[in-house]
């Protein structure tokens, strides 16, 4: 157990991390540790707890604009937004369940913070973009322990190379961010899922492109396998299906719904889940509710093609003795293998005629340790990578080796 | 000479690359053998700036290659020779990011106008970086498919300068900048190396490098492939023009528009100088008697569109509006759109010239922020007409002036840097769409302080070690990466002194 440093403001993150840099030690970057369990398992020689630095800055709803201190839980903005008709559009998931009390991580939901740095975005990713997508505005301490800001708060912004963009998704291994300004969206007013079954993968992958292809602007697209389906609320017993969202005003969903029957006629009739039903099937498909509860079974989230989504994760499923279902129409593979270990090497030879990558999200901490968690680099873009990470933290201080060894 | 305006200090030219050029010509044309490189005067005129013509210089040398290996063996014999590159695309850069420089090599990627995959069950189109904005759109037109982004110099610009500045258009609103419809892309660095950052597949498996790549001016690699999302056409789009008495009216009805919810597909402002303007050259039946402007377009399935439309025009009669008019056709909806395309040339009409400033602020500062800017025109004695990407706070105003009546220029220059800072006093930024440049690099530190100034360059630093590539846009001083290197750690002093024992 590593020492822990709590910072209160911007300046004592930047007093922590100039202590530790010119004393040559290295620091975890911790949020609510809800995440500790994903990535590399890094060794460090103490910790900064930021969970002190919490509050919303600024929320104006007609600008579509949040801002708030990284350790502002994520709970709190959801709600302040939810109240006002307004939500984060990139459906971020909540890795709490998945990774559950067996994998060591915490029980809230997380900050602000950790879910920018981890940029995990949910089934409405492929309508509205990531967290990265979002992210207007950080402010943040370097690896050499400055302050600097990057971004702004408004929308259209190229002044300057687009660093909220970079953070998220970096692990906290370039900087300490203090405070991120986000784009907020409307929350659509209605929403409702068809379902419908599909013979094969293959079937899947035609039904969700056609969906996604057609003009029924479709918020939400999974390929959900018989077996997996069933341990979904709302499909019971179901066969394979494709779940297909519909979001907004009512006079829309309801004409949009006409449309998406006759894309979908090919493929057979399709069921509706009204908005209730329909919400709580995508909670579980965001939060992966199929492979929640069973202890430390290696889980891989698998981000490729759409097309070929479908067969790969129903290859991968059958050749590895696991399960697997898709979002993302298709493009983001959850793959949930039969025991601990992991097969980094068959998952990621099985992936590379595709391209995309393939991240261990849950592993026992051996397992992380024995496999890349993050995607391996080819020669030339892991040395840009560590140039653009050394430029951040030229001391290694910053979650060191979190995402890769060495660096 | 310098060629380029007084007062624009670039980088000093590199007296031994100078001294060297012919041996430098004949090495380049060994590696890009026939018609692609151009070195005689009069040949690379063409290329001596950008849009943003107040600037000219002629560069070293016009290289035009036509392979990812001739760009790779270029930036690998330039970095081994420390000469340095500017990229150039169509050269319609409203900044003067592709402005040349005297001692170095214009790299023009107008030969790399291929486009190489449609793939619409994947909806994505993978092209060279010479393809038109417009030139996609139109490849995958036939499919129902379109290129989202749709800045108005679509019909000239390429892919390629649109990932390098990031570009937006009047439909960014909903459908996203540059950076949320481009998926993948293959990155030349200047030492030659290739890497490939993104793909079909969504996100990155380690850091989001493309996400810097986009919109970073040609300064950190060159782009020789782009893969970009396409969207299914909508099936309806319909717009609604409407006049109000002042720009107060207009602001708060573009705030509770979304405020109820409604991401309309893009809203754009004129004021009166512009409406006028426009209406004078296109004739559209704009009305002249407002202050204030707004065009409302909201696209998707018909009843959405009807839907949604009836309640613009609810909370629009709610802000004051004087004259409203739906779009009850295509052709109606496509002429309230023509005044609004043709802002740009129906000022140029109005003056000799004109700079087209492009700041963003937060909405509700518009009223402020235009009555601010009277003053500032009463000031510099300038004319300023403006059109606005109201859903999104970006603005455009258009500053009139003579280059030949003597210091117009100069004053045209110091009017449009005035309303940049207003825009940044404000809680906005120095550009939205048409990026840094020669044009608001000096503008950098009222945004921006040394520190934050100094990272943006140490990751500059990490894609191109000998600050090669298109040196003296964005930053304000040309720094060696060496200098970056150094840290400021004192070591005696440690702060946190009742710190858990190190
Ligand atoms: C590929 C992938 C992996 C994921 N892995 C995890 C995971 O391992 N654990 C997890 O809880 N969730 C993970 N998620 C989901 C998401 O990270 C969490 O829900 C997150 O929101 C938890 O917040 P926290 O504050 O508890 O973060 P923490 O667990 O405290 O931190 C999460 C990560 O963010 C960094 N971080 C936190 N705050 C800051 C900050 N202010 N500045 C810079 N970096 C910061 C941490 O160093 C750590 O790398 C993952 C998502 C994806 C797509
Ligand atoms: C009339 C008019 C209207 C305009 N309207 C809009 C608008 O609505 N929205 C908007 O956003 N912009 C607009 N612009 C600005 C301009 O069209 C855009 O910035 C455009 O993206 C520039 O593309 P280009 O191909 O002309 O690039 P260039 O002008 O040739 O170059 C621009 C920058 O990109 C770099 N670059 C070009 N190609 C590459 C490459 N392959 N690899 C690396 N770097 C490269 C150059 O070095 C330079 O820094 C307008 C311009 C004009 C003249």
């Amino acid at each position: 157990m590593s020492d822990i440093i709590a910072a209160r403001d911007e300046a004592e993150v930047a007093d922590a991390v100039r202590t530790a840099l010119s004393a040559g030690k290295t620091l975890e970057i911790r949020g609510h540790g809800s995440k500790r369990a994903v990535g590399r398992p890094s060794q460090t020689d103490l910790t900064l707890d930021l969970s002190a630095l919490t509050g919303v800055t600024l929320y104006e709803p007609e600008e579509l604009v949040l801002s708030a201190r990284a350790a502002t839980p994520r709970a709190d903005i959801e709600d302040m937004l939810a109240a006002s008709g307004q939500m984060l559009a990139f459906e971020p998931m909540d890795p709490a369940p998945l990774l559950g009390s067996a994998a060591g991580a915490g029980t809230t939901s997380g900050t602000l913070g950790g879910l920018f740095a981890v940029n995990l975005s949910g089934p409405r990713r492929i309508s509205h973009g990531a967290v990265r997508d979002h992210a207007l505005g950080i402010k943040a301490v370097s690896g050499r322990g400055e302050p600097f800001k990057s971004g702004g708060r408004v929308v259209k912004n190229v002044t300057g190379y687009d660093l909220p963009r970079l953070m998220a998704g970096a692990f906290g291994t370039l900087c300490v961010a203090t405070e991120i300004t986000l784009k907020v969206l409307p929350r659509p007013p209605m929403e409702e899922t068809l379902v419908a079954k599909v013979a094969s993968p293959e079937a899947a992958a035609a039904a969700l492109s056609a969906a996604m292809g057609s003009s029924c602007e479709v918020s939400g697209a999974a390929f959900l396998p018989e077996g997996v389906a069933g341990r979904l609320p709302g499909l019971s017993g179901s066969p394979a299906v494709v779940a297909l969202r519909l979001e907004g005003v009512a006079p829309s969903v309801s004409a949009r719904r006409t449309m998406l029957r006759a894309v979908l006629a090919p493929f057979g009739a399709a069921d509706v889940l009204e908005t209730d039903a329909s919400r709580a099937l995508w909670l579980g498909v965001r939060d992966v509710a199929p492979f929640c509860g069973l202890g430390e079974r290696a889980v891989w989230r698998i981000s490729t093609e759409p097309m070929a989504g479908p067969a790969l994760a129903a290859r991968l499923a059958a050749d590895l003795g696991g399960e697997a279902f898709c979002d993302w129409a298709g493009g983001l593979i959850w793959l949930c293998l039969p025991g601990e270990s992991a097969h980094g090497d068959a998952v990621r030879a099985a992936l590379a005629p595709h391209g995309g990558h393939a991240t261990l999200i849950r592993a026992t901490a051996a397992e992380r340790a024995r496999t890349p968690v993050f995607q391996p680099l080819d020669t030339a873009l892991a040395a840009l990578t560590k140039r653009v990470k050394e430029s951040f933290d030229p001391g290694l201080v910053l979650n060191p080796g979190r995402m890769h060894a060495g660096m | 000479m310098t060629g380029t305006a007084p007062g624009l200090r670039m980088p000093d030219a590199d007296a031994r690359v100078l001294a060297r050029r012919s041996d430098i010509i004949a090495d380049l044309k060994a590696i890009v053998p026939g018609e692609g490189v151009i070195a005689h005067e009069r040949e690379m005129r063409p290329y001596e700036s950008d849009a943003l013509t107040a600037y000219k210089q002629l560069p070293l040398v016009v290289v035009l290659p036509s392979t990812t290996a001739q760009v790779a063996a270029v930036l690998k014999y330039c970095h081994d020779n420390e000469i340095r590159v500017v990229p150039r695309g169509a050269g319609t850069s409203l900044s003067g990011g592709a402005l040349p420089l005297e001692d170095a090599v214009l790299l023009g990627l107008g030969k790399f106008n291929k486009i190489l995959e449609i793939d619409t069950p994947n909806r994505c189109a993978v092209v060279q970086p010479g393809v038109t904005n417009l030139g996609i759109s139109k490849a995958v037109d036939h499919l129902g498919f379109y290129y989202a982004p749709d800045p108005s110099s679509q019909i000239a610009c390429t892919i390629g300068g649109n990932v390098a500045e990031n570009s937006g258009g009047v439909h960014c609103l909903k459908y996203g900048l540059t950076t949320n419809n481009v998926l993948g892309a293959e990155l030349v660095l200047i030492t030659g190396e290739i890497v490939r950052l993104g793909g079909k597949h969504l996100d990155a498996g380690g850091l989001d490098l493309l996400s810097v790549v986009i919109g970073s001016e040609g300064l950190l690699g060159v782009v020789t492939e782009v893969t970009v999302r396409l969207l299914k056409k909508p099936d309806t789009a319909r717009a609604v023009l409407v006049g109000f008495p002042t720009s107060e009216d207009a602001g708060e009805c573009v705030a509770r528009i979304i405020a109820a919810g409604i991401i309309p597909a893009g809203i754009e402002m004129m004021d009166k100088d512009a409406i006028a303007a426009a209406e004078a050259f296109v004739n559209v039946g704009y009305p002249l008697d407002v202050e204030a402007l707004l065009i409302v377009e909201l696209d998707g399935p018909e009843a959405e569109c009807a839907h949604l439309l009836e309640e613009v025009t609810r909370i629009a009669q709610a802000c004051n509006s004087v004259t409203l008019r739906v779009s009850t056709s295509e052709a109606e909806r496509l002429g309230f759109w023509a005044g609004r395309k043709a802002a740009f040339p129906a000022v140029g009409r109005l003056s000799p010239d004109y700079l087209c400033m492009d700041g963003t602020i937060p909405r509700r500062q518009l009223p402020f922020v235009l009555a601010r800017m009277r003053e500032l025109g009463a000031k510099y004695g300038l004319r300023c007409a403006n059109v606005f990407h109201a859903g999104d706070g970006n603005l455009h105003p258009l500053i009139l002036y003579d280059a030949n009546a003597p210091g117009e220029l100069h004053a045209a220059e110091s009017f449009g840097a005035d309303i940049l800072r207003l825009c940044v006093e404000v809680g906005g930024v120095l550009t939205g769409e048409h990026g840094v440049g020669v044009e608001k690099r000096d503008l950098m530190d009222t945004m921006f302080n040394e520190v934050d100034l100094a990272q943006q360059q140490r990751m500059k630093c990490a894609f191109d070690d000998k600050s090669l590539l298109n040196p003296g846009k964005v930053f304000p001083t040309l720094h060696r990466c060496a200098e970056f290197g150094r840290m400021h750690v004192s070591g005696g002093a440690l702060p946190f002194p009742d710190l858990p024992r190190f």
